[in-house]
């Protein structure tokens, strides 16, 4: 018989590369499908938020100029990470009300997701990107760029898939993030946060906050210092007001609404493309 | 410390030049609409302006005799014109136009320095301005040395300016830079700061023996150094295109170049001038059309 | 200035003709096709803002007229224009840019008396570029299905088009253009101020048959421009403008399923270096701040000059000014108009104010403005810092702050130091330098070694809060489309 204890697991947010409690001291627990308290998660604050964020920004010049060909491997490393790791989140997710085989799907999905979106790293580019023949004698070109930090609030189903879905096309763009884990189901996120610690990441390149949307929201969503906002809950009311929030300083806005994250439609370059902005150069031609 | 008291200039570090700028601040500088008396004072300062050339191997004393006759004469059917600015011939035929033009004020320009491509040795060169001021040169259009400069030795092209110069004394010195065969912008501009260094009084485009003279463009290049030139040193260089230029609306817009970024002041013949030789009858067409308010036909004005 | 003029003087009044333009005295609201009286029942009137004589009468679209002009397009999308194929729609485009074209110096003058902006910018920028944006999203119109690799597009419905009085007519073009290529109807509301090239534009596309519905354009201020964007029945807003009402405009279309872009503000860095070509940069500096009395989005309007050469751009740049000519628009030779609304040029003279109070030192060209008339003469303010409200804030007028660098980190941080990024600009010799500079300026349009330059193919819009989306090019289509 096997009289050993195990060792439980503390849950904390990810920041700026390190695994840090919430400034606020709060935290929220997360009952298993038996109903029993088997975790306690953080409840991220609005100053975690704003910690997120500067660092966030800190990391958006030395990502963004990251080669596409490194971005598209530290992206292949993720993945290559996670597959060592499957076990573990599928064990996750089963644990809290996900069947085995879904849980299996959901992790392999995300696995070949974090693949397409490594080999878009050096690719997109050239499929949106343009040569104008403009009627003067100039050269004029124009190429998509990152936008900054984009700020993302995951879905609740596929909690996993779901968050990756929408970290990786934004992060591939050159973009940094911060990222609201799934409300319902939040562990993999943050065992996904150690995936990416093992995986080369900046620090400060993804930030994941567990917490609740309700709270959390209005400050994503209004705070001046991010580009981009992602929503893809049901909460109509929250839509609303995200949107209203953010255009305070004109963020970009992506509604996400009832996209299968489980089938090829969930992925795309379009996706990169959401979080990219396209810069136009021109110069003469002479002598 | 030593070298920075010794100030060497530094010819290839003249300024840069934007093709492409150049060519759209002409199109702007070209959209100005030059009308009614505004025109006619234009039409009649491009008249004063003209150095009447001719430089054929087959001038002749008679030609020459012609060709001064007419500077004098313009036209007798308009009131009040001007008289051009010089008559440019070669050294030998400089005598005749002197002799032609005695009594006016109308100048004898000479070209020399084995005028066009200048390729004979430096003494041949000199010995041929001495000549053209002997002869009664009031100015003198030297060439400079294109394949020197072209391949690097600007010490040499400057030297030979210097010396030409010390050789004119006071006789006006225009010196042609032959831009169509220096080929771009930043040569030119380079050229230029060369040319006006040395001592060049006028800085003109071109000999008019090339398949390109003067264009618009090359002439901003020279005119904005001439500007530059100006601020630096306070003293004023003139500008002379040739080559080409041969109808009113073109004259009117070099003008309107001159005006516009050297000022008012250069707006004389003593620092602009057209090298030119059927320019001056279609000037006087249009002076006669303006005024009469009839299209006219060549057919009423002289052919010298 | 007399008609004695000679050369030396001055130039002689070389005015362009008015006498092959007509301009109605009223103008009702222009819906199906036809011109028909507002319900509101009002109109108000537009003028020329170099005379501030009036020149016609327009018409205020209430509640009632929006609808009507939103049913009218809902209409023509359902079973008109969704339904032609696109080829025929190509044609349609093609013919709006030829009859333009033929039509150019008749809406050219009409843009300067309405505007103020000079006949030489109307006449040889604003008309030929319209026509130009026309004949280039014409063509897409049968092409749709090589602009979006691995999807298809489909016209979204009516779309919702809002413009400025700065270029009224390229604006109107930037807007209509690509929406009908991609099988959309319009609703277009022009700027109160310039409502006229609009409404010309309007008998065009009568004279061409375009099926009734298809673009209506109704007039009035902003109450009406609000209702635009409200009406339920529009799937997609278009609107160029101020970053404050593009922000009133994007919160009020929080939560509903509209598409839309934005094309707002912006203060353009526009950077010298030492090693630039600088006449023509001191040329680029002209045209980036003065081109169209400053009434740009894009406008080069915080000068930032490599301290060693900065005396010399800044010498240079002062006399290059006093030989802009200020005065009538229609003149030929003037190169700088009328502001275009009295109300603008309250806004230009209390920011310079704001200038000079916060210790700038102004400069200003040397011209006489005329009696009548809204004017602003060049100005140039230095000893102001990035923290001067002058170099903050967007004065969409001639005035350009200038402020000097250093290294070219310092500068880079010094031009993305705003919350706007709509464009930029960069003179050097060096190669290597523009692609750092341009590549790290956080700006949608990046002008190296030139200055204010648009084409139909090249892709324009901003960064942050310049706005969203792109106008021209490929990427303009995206607007317009629906990718399935």
């Amino acid at each position: 018989m096997n009289s050993r204890i195990d060792i439980q697991k503390t849950y904390k947010l990810y920041i700026n590369g390190k695994f840090s409690r919430t400034e606020s001291g709060r935290y929220f627990p997360l009952k298993d499908s038996q109903g029993k308290t088997t975790v306690n998660l953080c409840q991220a604050s609005r100053k975690d938020f704003r910690e997120a964020v500067k660092f966030a920004r800190k990391a958006v010049s030395g990502w963004s100029s990251r080669t596409a060909y490194n971005r598209g491997q530290i992206l292949y490393r993720i993945a290559e990470t996670l597959e060592g790791r499957k076990k573990q989140f599928i064990q996750e997710l089963n644990h809290f009300g996900i069947t085995k085989n879904n849980a299996t799907q959901e992790v392999e999905i995300t696995i070949d997701r974090l693949v397409y979106y490594a080999g878009w790293a050096d690719k997109y580019q050239a499929l949106f990107s343009s040569v104008n023949p403009v009627a003067s004698a100039h050269y004029n070109f124009s190429v998509p760029e990152y936008q900054g930090v984009i700020a993302i609030i995951s879905p609740n189903d596929n909690p996993l898939l779901g968050l990756v879905s929408l970290i990786a096309p934004a992060f591939v763009g050159g973009n940094t993030i911060v990222c609201l884990a799934s409300e319902k189901n939040p562990l993999t996120a943050i065992t996904f946060a150690e995936v990416l610690h093992a995986s080369d990441i900046p620090n400060g390149a993804i930030n994941i906050l567990t917490g609740f949307s309700s709270e959390l929201a209005e400050h994503f969503s209004s705070h001046k210092d991010v580009n981009g906002i992602v929503y893809c809950g049901e909460n109509l009311e929250l839509n609303k007001s995200i949107q209203e929030n953010a255009s305070e300083n004109v963020k970009r806005i992506h509604y996400y609404d009832k996209i299968n994250w489980l089938i090829n439609k969930g992925q795309s370059p379009y996706f990169i493309m959401d979080h990219s902005e396209i810069k136009t150069t021109w110069h003469p031609i002479g002598s | 410390m030593k070298a920075n008291q010794i100030n060497i200039a530094n010819f290839r570090q003249t300024p840069v030049i934007d093709q492409v700028g150049v060519n759209e601040r002409v199109s702007r500088l070209n959209s100005r609409s030059i009308k009614k008396t505004s025109k006619i004072a234009a039409l009649k300062l491009a008249l004063s302006m003209i150095d009447l050339t001719t430089l054929e191997g087959m001038d002749t004393p008679g030609k020459v005799q012609q060709l001064c006759i007419k500077a004098k004469h313009l036209n007798h059917g308009i009131s009040d014109l001007p008289h051009v600015a010089a008559v440019c011939v070669y050294p030998s035929l400089v005598k005749i136009a002197k002799k032609e033009l005695n009594e006016t004020s109308i100048n004898v320009a000479s070209v020399a320095t084995g005028f066009p491509s200048g390729q004979t040795n430096f003494k041949t060169r000199l010995e041929e301005v001495r000549y053209a001021i002997c002869e009664g040169a009031d100015e003198v259009d030297m060439v400079i040395s294109r394949g020197k400069f072209l391949s690097g030795d600007f010490q040499l092209v400057f030297d030979e300016i210097a010396q030409t110069k010390e050789v004119c004394g006071n006789i006006h010195l225009k010196v042609i830079l032959e831009t169509s065969e220096l080929s771009t912008l930043d040569n030119i501009r380079r050229a230029s700061e060369i040319a006006m260094k040395a001592g060049a009084d006028f800085i003109k485009t071109s000999t008019g023996k090339t398949k390109c003279g003067a264009t618009q463009p090359i002439s901003l290049v020279m005119l904005e150094a001439i500007k530059d030139f100006y601020q630096k040193t306070n003293k004023k260089i003139g500008m002379k295109p040739a080559g080409g230029i041969s109808d009113s609306k073109t004259a009117i817009r070099y003008l309107v170049m001159v005006k516009e970024i050297l000022g008012n002041e250069w707006l004389t013949p003593t620092l602009f001038r057209f090298g030119a030789s059927s320019l001056a009858n279609d000037l006087l067409m249009q002076i006669t059309k303006q005024q009469s308010g009839a299209y006219q036909s060549a057919d009423y004005f002289s052919k010298d | 200035m007399t008609n004695q003029t000679d050369f030396i003087t001055g130039y002689s009044p070389a005015p362009e003709s008015t006498n092959l333009i007509e301009i109605k005295e009223r103008y009702p609201l222009f819906i199906k096709g036809k011109f028909s009286e507002p319900q509101s029942g009002k109109y108000f009137s537009t003028i020329n803002p170099a005379t501030e004589k009036k020149l016609s009468e327009v018409a205020v679209a209430n509640q009632a007229d929006v609808d009507f002009a939103v049913k009218s397009a809902r209409n023509a999308y359902k079973n008109v224009w969704s339904k032609m194929p696109p080829k025929e729609r190509s044609k349609y485009i093609y013919r709006i840019a030829r009859v333009l074209q033929e039509r150019g110096r008749e809406f050219a003058v009409i843009e300067s008396m309405d505007g103020g902006k000079p006949i030489r910018e109307s006449r040889d920028i604003d008309i030929p570029l319209a026509v130009a944006h026309f004949f280039y999203y014409a063509g897409w119109a049968d092409k749709l299905e090589y602009a979006f690799p691995g999807r298809k597009a489909n016209g979204l419905g009516v779309a919702g088009q809002i413009i400025p009085w700065n270029f009224p007519l390229l604006m109107a073009a930037w807007k209509i253009a690509p929406a009908l290529a991609c099988g959309n109807t319009v609703v277009l509301k022009p700027a109160e101020t310039t409502p006229l090239t609009a409404m010309k534009l309007a008998e065009l596309l009568q004279d061409i048959d375009l099926p009734p519905g298809v673009v209506n354009i109704i007039t009035g201020a902003g109450d009406t421009g609000i209702k635009i964007v409200d009406h339920p029945d529009i799937n997609k807003i278009a609107f160029t403008g101020s970053t404050d009402v593009g922000k009133i405009i994007q919160k009020s279309l929080a939560g509903t399923q509209k598409k839309y872009t934005l094309e707002l503000g912006g203060k353009a860095a526009h950077i010298i270096f030492d090693d630039a070509a600088i006449n023509q940069a001191v040329e680029g500096i002209i045209n980036g701040i003065f081109f169209n009395q400053g009434h740009v989005c894009c406008a080069g309007s915080r000068l930032y000059v490599q301290e060693c050469v900065a005396e010399e751009v800044i010498s240079k740049l002062k006399d290059r000014m006093d030989t802009l000519i200020i005065g009538d628009p229609l003149d030929k030779n003037t190169d700088i108009g009328a502001i275009n609304s009295k109300m603008q040029l309250k806004k230009i003279i209390e920011i310079t104010q704001s200038g000079k109070d916060e210790g700038g030192v102004l400069f200003q060209s040397k011209c006489t403005t005329p009696k009548s008339g809204y004017w602003f003469k060049p100005t140039l303010i230095s000893n102001v810092a990035q923290s001067s409200r002058v170099v903050q804030e967007e004065i969409f007028g001639p005035v350009l702050a200038v402020q000097t660098f250093r290294t070219v980190d310092e500068v880079i941080e010094k031009a993305n130091n705003t919350p706007y990024g709509l464009s930029g600009g960069v003179w050097t010799d060096k190669g290597a330098k523009i692609f750092k500079i341009t590549k790290q300026m956080r700006a949608g349009i990046l002008w190296a070694n030139t200055f204010n330059k648009f084409d139909p193919t090249s892709p324009f819009g901003g960064f942050k809060e310049s706005g969203m989306g792109r106008e021209g090019g490929i990427h303009g289509l995206y607007p317009y489309v629906e990718l399935s």
